[in-house]
């Protein structure tokens, strides 16, 4: 964490002020948390995590957790952008609401949620027992972890395309059309990359909240080992046995691996910025 | 401007908790929330009664093993109510009170008791009568993970106690018990749901209360309470937490509380709540008719939580063992 | 927007077709019907399984009305809070140019990907009796762990990156051409900030604020871990509504989260106010 952060001269005022509040709070409400897990970890010692982590269930678990975290924040990122297009650009009865209604999954605990859609889509559910007559099991397999991470990370990319969609000026976009490109090639080429930053931040948002989701998973998962149990689920086994190193190896492995991957996506980015040159 | 953190302020005041003798905090687990509001109203009227000023009791609910967690963590219970006396005992480890708690109070420190039943659907269509039914193909079990749910410990157990007493080999009926699970829930509230509501499997093992309770809230035409041959005697024990008692006034009153829930008066409200209590002096007789007599082999039987909580449910315990592949 | 409303025959380039419309509203429409909507009208439908006359007298209780208190104070400190660091944050990685900038953005980010699991573990070990810091301020009368302060700390870590993470992307898109032009002119740091860049911020200060109150009242998972649980002084919202839930009183449980939602959407009411009221210069920046 001893980093140099060197700053280039720039004539914007606030540098100090502003990189004071963002580094003092960033200190105080995550690094010291964060610090005192890994400071924990490091009593521990490494062979000691390693021996807690390289087990086939430990394994599988993170696995499973990463796995389907990227596969909702993949999906999220195709329909939460789709859903930011439709509510900034077009306008039909029920938009307003249906605009409220992308925050629901923030505003619903977590636990709440779970036994929501669990309720639904249980194979005695509304949406579970049609799924059931074409054979498909929704609630205590896959889909389940899939379908409720989904549901968490959705606002994610929604409410971070939202934003840049409202301020794209239409005129590049009639711009592109009189030079002669047409409808899909202006989206393509145009429209696309300007939201392919925001809508990157959701992704990776929506990805990290995902792996780390506990309160509506347990509902919908099943939870049976090797097969439905998630990462987050056997730090609370370990916990419930008093084992802090063990509960704190796992957590630390999450941790590291989701450092590693937003850290690539956050790159990504900077440097798709670069490309298209808006720096 | 200077409006805002006044509020602030006041609204912080108004929410912080005060300290004052005639306090107690009873931190409890899940299922107890309503015998205790009913508990605690009687035992604050008997204790001003007595001419003490008005007692302030408070009481915090959750899973059993975080409950026991967040006292060693610095939460200032002075009485622990909780499912398991193992849990008592992580408690007595981190040395907030003595390593004998349990002898302190009649009857292994536990006011109330229960059992594990087995509750089935209407009519029984899979006729499920004992553990050895529970092991047939085609027969969906639900309980809740004994890892992470204190009630699913007393689950596993009964199963043992049975195979022990039919010379099944235990380990193995327990391994194919555990094979008829589809979804292990990590609380005994969840279980319940993804039985009784989702429609999953075809028993579930609950504690005895619980059953009832859940027979009464949601339904007792579709579900009906199965009675094992041989099962455990749950004892969720309640103690004192002498490192957090302030002075002499709240220990007075903490040795009270947890004395009280002994009278006939508490005991009855155990009886009405579904737990076996037991001096049902004054319990509503038809309370007490509800439990038939059954053979309860008690955890000592068993060989005691010191020598069970590691073997079967420590890391690659028993259990573990289950979910290791063949 | 006056183009279409004189002639209403032409599309402008800038307008889908109609089909592609009509198919993308009804694909939005529908996912958003079976992973949102369907979930909250089971939630009311619990709620009101007896009735409205249970449902609120489920929440007129004591217990109800201080959990309700202690989430809206809770809130009501977790967000400004949030929001100055989000937009000190946002100035400063956006303004300057300087090395580690993709991992001081990561570090942001970092209490997304913690699960609340172990970030409420990672408070109690800071702070829990059994730390070094802990027994100092324990020792002192000022607890941390299960107690109003450690709440406060685990909604601000769980709800850290969001108005900050709004922010970025938008200030990144808009550049410092015109916040540059107004300091050639003369104008002082905070009035460039105030007249040039928030205007410009503030539908993603604003979004960012709502998913914040949102996750704030909302948050269960972190919160548990170092609230204690004390009915009535540190149960907040979702910690009551789970303990109703164990106790089979699903009417009370489930009329507590659809007030939560409630709640929590107060603030999009409020959204959707401001953009009636503020319509025509909204219009005004995207045409310009």
């Amino acid at each position: 964490m001893t980093r140099r952060i060197w700053i280039a001269r720039s004539p914007m005022p606030g540098r100090g002020l502003s990189a004071g509040i963002t580094l003092s709070m960033l200190s105080a409400v995550v690094l010291l948390p964060i610090g005192a897990l890994i400071w924990q970890g490091a009593q521990f010692g490494p062979s000691g995590l390693w021996d807690v982590i390289n087990r086939p269930r430990v394994w599988a678990a993170l696995w499973l957790s990463f796995r389907l975290a990227f596969l909702a924040a993949a999906f999220n990122l195709v329909f939460g952008t789709l859903l930011a297009w439709v509510l900034v650009r077009y306008r039909f009865a029920g938009r307003r609401l249906v605009d409220a209604a992308v925050d629901l999954p923030f505003a619903l605990p977590t636990a709440v949620a779970g036994i929501a859609l669990t309720t639904l889509y249980a194979p005695n559910g509304r949406l579970g027992g049609l799924a059931a007559q074409i054979g498909w099991k929704i609630a205590y397999t896959q889909w389940g972890i899939f379908l409720a991470l989904v549901f968490v990370g959705l606002p994610f990319v929604t409410r971070t395309v939202q934003p840049v969609i409202e301020e794209i000026d239409t005129e590049v976009e009639e711009a592109s059309a009189t030079l002669g490109a047409s409808r899909i090639h202006t989206i393509r080429r145009v429209i696309l990359p300007m939201l392919t930053p925001a809508a990157l931040t959701g992704f990776a948002l929506s990805m990290a909240r995902g792996v780390g989701e506990y309160g509506s998973v347990i509902f919908i998962a099943g939870n049976i080992p090797l097969k439905t149990e998630i990462a987050p689920l056997l730090i609370v086994i370990q916990l419930e046995e008093y084992n802090y190193d063990a509960a704190g190896a796992i957590g630390l492995a999450m941790l590291a691996i989701s450092f590693v991957t937003l850290l690539a996506i956050n790159l990504v980015q900077i440097w798709s910025r670069r490309r298209i040159g808006h720096v | 401007m200077t409006i805002r953190p006044t509020f602030l302020t006041l609204a912080l005041l108004a929410v912080a908790p005060q300290v004052h003798a005639q306090d107690l905090l009873n931190v409890s687990y899940d299922p107890t929330r309503e015998l205790y509001r009913e508990v605690n109203e009687a035992f604050a009227q008997s204790w001003s009664d007595q001419g003490h000023d008005a007692a302030r009791l408070e009481t915090s609910h959750g899973g059993s093993g975080a409950q026991a967690r967040a006292v060693i963590e610095g939460l200032d219970a002075q009485v622990v109510t909780l499912a398991l006396a193992s849990d008592i005992d992580k408690i007595a480890e981190a040395g907030k009170l003595p390593a004998d708690w349990q002898a302190r109070l009649p009857h292994n420190s536990s006011p109330y008791t229960s059992t594990i039943v087995f509750l089935v659907r209407a009519g029984n269509p899979k006729g499920i009568t004992d553990w050895g039914d529970l092991t047939k193909d085609g027969v969906e079990v639900i309980t809740p993970n004994p890892k992470t749910s204190g009630g699913a410990r007393w689950n596993y157990l009964a199963a043992w106690a049975w195979a022990e007493a039919n010379d099944r080999d235990p380990k193995a009926f327990v391994h194919d018990l555990f094979a008829n699970v589809p979804v292990l829930d990590t609380g005994a509230r969840g279980a319940t749901t993804t039985f009784a509501q989702r429609g999953i499997g075809d028993v579930l093992l609950a504690w005895e209360n619980e059953a009832w309770l859940a027979q009464q809230e949601l339904g007792s035409d579709q579900f009906q309470i199965v009675t094992p041959s041989v099962s455990v005697l749950a004892e969720p024990p309640v103690a004192m937490v002498d490192a957090n008692i302030k002075d002499d006034a709240q220990r007075e009153l903490a040795t009270a509380y947890l004395e009280y829930l002994y009278t006939p008066q508490a005991q009855a409200m155990a009886f009405a709540h579904y737990y076996r209590a037991w001096d049902d002096s004054q319990a509503d007789p038809e309370d007490v008719a509800r439990f038939p007599k059954m053979n309860l082999v008690t955890i000592e039987d068993l060989g005691g939580w010191a020598k069970l909580q590691p073997e079967h449910f420590g890391d690659g315990g028993i259990f573990d063992q289950i979910y290791a592949g063949p | 927007m006056s183009d279409a409303v004189f002639i209403p025959r032409f599309r402008r380039a800038s307008d889908d077709s109609p089909l592609m419309r009509l198919v993308l509203i009804a694909v939005a429409l529908g996912g958003l019907a079976l992973l949102v909507v369907m979930p909250l009208v089971v939630v009311i439908g619990q709620a009101l399984a007896q009735g409205w006359g249970a449902a609120i007298a489920s929440l007129a209780s004591h217990d109800a009305w201080s959990a309700i208190r202690l989430t809206l104070l809770i809130t009501a400190i977790a967000v400004p809070l949030n929001a100055a660091f989000g937009i000190a944050a946002a100035w400063f990685i956006t303004k300057f140019d300087f090395r580690g900038k993709a991992f001081l953005i990561t570090l942001i980010d970092l209490p997304f990907s913690v699960s609340p699991v172990v970030a409420g573990l990672c408070i109690v070990l800071l702070f829990g009796a059994n730390s070094t810091l802990g027994g100092i301020l324990i020792a002192h009368g000022h607890p941390v762990v299960f107690a109003v302060p450690g709440i406060v700390l685990a909604t601000v870590f769980v709800t850290f990156p969001f108005v900050a993470r709004e922010l970025i992307p938008v200030m990144i898109e808009q550049g410092r051409a015109e916040e540059e032009a107004a300091l050639t002119l003369g104008a002082s740091g905070w009035r460039v900030f105030a007249s040039v860049t928030l205007p410009n911020i503030r539908w993603a200060l604003l979004y960012g604020t709502l998913l914040c109150t949102a996750r704030a009242m909302g948050e269960f998972g972190t919160v548990a871990v170092v609230s204690g649980k004390i009915r009535g002084q540190t149960a907040t919202m979702p910690i009551t509504i789970e303990m109703l839930y164990n106790e089979y009183l699903s009417v009370a449980a489930f009329s507590m989260a659809g007030l939560l939602t409630c709640l929590a959407l107060i603030t999009l009411t409020l959204k959707t106010g401001l953009e009636l009221r503020h319509a025509d210069a909204l219009a005004a920046t995207r045409r310009h």
